[in-house]
């Protein structure tokens, strides 16, 4: 394991400094192709930020990462072990130490807030409810909705929501969260809130976070490392100040959000003219 | 009201004005005409765009207009438009101060009938291998129930017993009662003219026995039962709900699918057994009101004509329905696409495949059965 990181980090890397390795991951769906050699690693303790403009796989990349599909070639180490190679029983064993938030909560809506974020310990677990029932309570205090424990997810907001699945997503005390684009559609408010959340539970609870994300300002002020992905590669990675002096087109189209430039506004298209026109004159 | 859209043109520079209202909305004048008389010019000639007296306008003005600065260029044409507009003549520099991406022009092509054809066989293969995917992991799931590793809710069985069972009591009851009755009329035709009026009970008691109440149960279960597990499934994966509980660790089949399925092949025999009752009942009715048939006549002769093979028969297919229906629903709500409407079509196409198969498998083994000789 660590000889194949030094291969990938030219610093010199302890072999448990990386809690998530990817090596030269190829991926493609149907005749687009998605990824092609995309190497990351990732940092134990850190919140590390995945941004590209839409439609680079930010998602896709996360469900690799969970082993929910496979890559054509490439491995993903999560711990030194590869996803891509486990079987279906690993896989279910290490996503219990995995927490994930998704874009839109993903909260199972039959069940209460306390029964959502007690779901995966009522699932995983034998614990008595007394202590289930700490657990939980517990955690919402972190993100704020302990009053809230008794509401439907259909009372939430769109904030509330995602707090809550942020709750549910770390009661079983994972190593790794993901976040899935975690503050689109959210207010200021509810954002901050959420941009803190992040930054603050990785610390308290010696998390390593993954947020995948185009938000450049939030992700910016909490994100430890970022990695930019555009066409299937990392084309810049470094702390948020390397990439804001990163001089290269793409980083600076991106980090800046100008509309043409290597990422092209248009996305092919018949002839403007032609298309207006002839609807015109017929 | 809006002026018509109009171009004047005055000669030595060719000046073109525009005038009247340019929208989307309005007709405007054919571009053809103009470009094949800019096409006429000796190379090096002047060409000038004027305002003359234009009213509203939007993109199709700049459209038109960089159709003309385009032709006039690649005409070696002096092309001048400083007589426009200043809103205009900013989105014609606009439209020039960047070339056109080479490739980023996609040209739409119909495909040759064959390319069609090859691609709705490829995605029809595609189609069953995903059905026969799913039908694979559901094995899995209750390979793992049986070995006491699934994760599931008991509730959930219970929920979709009560779903499945005791609220389609009513209209299973009604249709079977009804077939019964029909199949009694059907029959009482014939058969009275033979002056076998009675032989009604065998034909009513072995068609709803063997084929009818499985077959029409499965029917029903179909459209309430099918339809309403394609609809949460695909709801849930909508709202990443399922997402959410493979990444929880814990599998959709096992929680989801299996007490779904559990419930459903516990329920169809016992609907089955209630359907037989009733179109019993139902044929009854027809044979004691209109043919003047004993009641106790038409109980011996159906007593005698049936015998459990008969019902057992009929709950065997209504175990076979059971799996299909509840796979098929849940099948089409786990692999519905991820918008509103997917939810809505994969219902559809649940009730529609589960109709299907309930028909093509209960062909398949009354023809096994035949060649059986049971």
């Amino acid at each position: 394991m660590s000889s194949s990181m030094e291969q990938t980090e030219s610093k010199a890397a302890k072999p448990d400094e990386f809690i998530m390795v990817i090596e030269d991951l190829w991926y493609s769906r149907g005749q687009k192709k998605i990824f092609q050699g995309l190497n990351i690693n990732i940092r134990r303790g850190e919140v590390t930020a995945i941004m590209g403009p839409s439609g680079t796989g930010k998602t896709t990349l996360l469900r690799l990462m969970t082993g929910q599909i496979l890559p054509d070639r490439g491995r993903i180490l999560i711990g030194g072990e590869d996803v891509t190679k486990m079987s279906r029983r690993e896989l279910y064993r290490l996503r219990k130490r995995i927490g994930m938030l998704f874009q839109n909560g993903a909260l199972l809506t039959d069940l209460s807030v306390y029964d959502n974020v007690a779901f995966p310990l009522r699932e995983h677990t034998n614990l008595p409810e007394r202590l289930v029932r700490h657990i939980v309570l517990t955690k919402l205090h972190a993100v704020g909705l302990r009053g809230a424990w008794q509401m439907s997810p259909s009372e939430l907001s769109g904030g509330m929501a995602r707090r809550v699945a942020l709750a549910r997503a770390m009661v079983m005390d994972p190593d790794i969260i993901f976040y899935d684009e975690p503050f689109v559609g959210l207010d200021p408010i509810s954002m901050g809130v959420v941009v803190r959340l992040i930054r603050k539970l990785n610390d308290a609870l010696g998390l390593t976070s993954i947020v995948v994300s185009h938000d450049v300002e939030e992700v910016s002020s909490i994100a430890d490392r970022t990695f930019l992905i555009s066409d299937g590669r990392v084309v810049a990675s470094g702390t948020p100040e390397d990439m804001e002096q990163n001089v290269s087109a793409v980083v600076q189209q991106f980090m800046s959000g100008m509309a043409d430039g290597p990422v092209p506004f248009h996305y092919p298209a018949p002839d403007y003219d032609e298309q207006i026109l002839k609807r015109n004159e017929s | 009201m809006a002026d018509a859209a109009a171009i004047a043109e005055g000669s030595n520079p060719l000046t073109i004005k525009v005038s009247g209202d340019w929208g989307l909305g309005n007709p405007v004048p054919p571009v053809d005409d103009v470009l094949a008389e800019l096409g006429a010019l000796p190379a090096g000639a002047g060409l000038e765009l004027a305002d003359g007296g234009l009213g509203s306008w939007d993109t199709v003005l700049i459209a038109y207009l960089s159709r003309l600065v385009e032709a006039g260029q690649a005409g070696s044409l002096k092309v001048s438009y400083g007589q426009l507009p200043a809103g205009v003549r900013g989105l014609l520099d606009l439209a020039f101060a960047v070339g056109e991406r080479e490739g980023a022009r996609r040209e739409a092509t119909r495909k040759s009938f064959l390319t069609r054809v090859g691609d709705r066989a490829i995605a029809a293969t595609g189609g069953v291998a995903d059905g026969v995917a799913f039908l694979g992991e559901a094995i899995q799931s209750v390979g793992r129930l049986l070995t006491g590793r699934a994760r599931w809710e008991p509730a959930d069985f219970w929920s979709a017993v009560q779903e499945s069972g005791p609220r389609a009591l009513g209209i299973v009851g009604l249709i079977s009662f009804l077939v019964g009755a029909i199949l009694a009329f059907v029959g009482a035709v014939q058969l009275e003219q033979f002056g076998a009026g009675i032989f009604v009970a065998n034909l009513v008691g072995l068609a709803m026995t063997r084929e009818m109440a499985a077959m029409m149960t499965a029917v029903i279960m179909a459209g309430r039962t099918a339809a309403a597990y394609a609809a949460e499934l695909g709801t849930m994966r909508v709202n990443e709900e399922i997402d959410a509980l493979s990444t929880m660790g814990i599998e959709p089949m096992d929680y989801l699918v299996l007490p779904r399925l559990l419930a459903l092949v516990a329920m169809m025999p016992l609907l089955t057994l209630y359907a037989d009752l009733l179109g019993i009942l139902g044929g009854m009715l027809v044979g004691v009101s209109m043919m003047d048939l004993g009641a106790l006549a038409y109980y011996q002769q159906t007593i005698d004509s049936i015998g459990v093979d008969d019902f057992l028969i009929g709950i065997g297919k209504s175990v076979v329905f059971g799996v299909l229906v509840s796979l098929i629903g849940c099948m089409r709500g786990i692999q519905a696409g991820n918008s509103a409407r997917a939810v809505g079509d994969a219902a559809t196409k649940a009730v529609v495949t589960c109709i299907v198969a309930i028909v093509v498998s209960d062909a398949t083994i009354t023809v096994i059965l035949t060649v059986l000789g049971i």
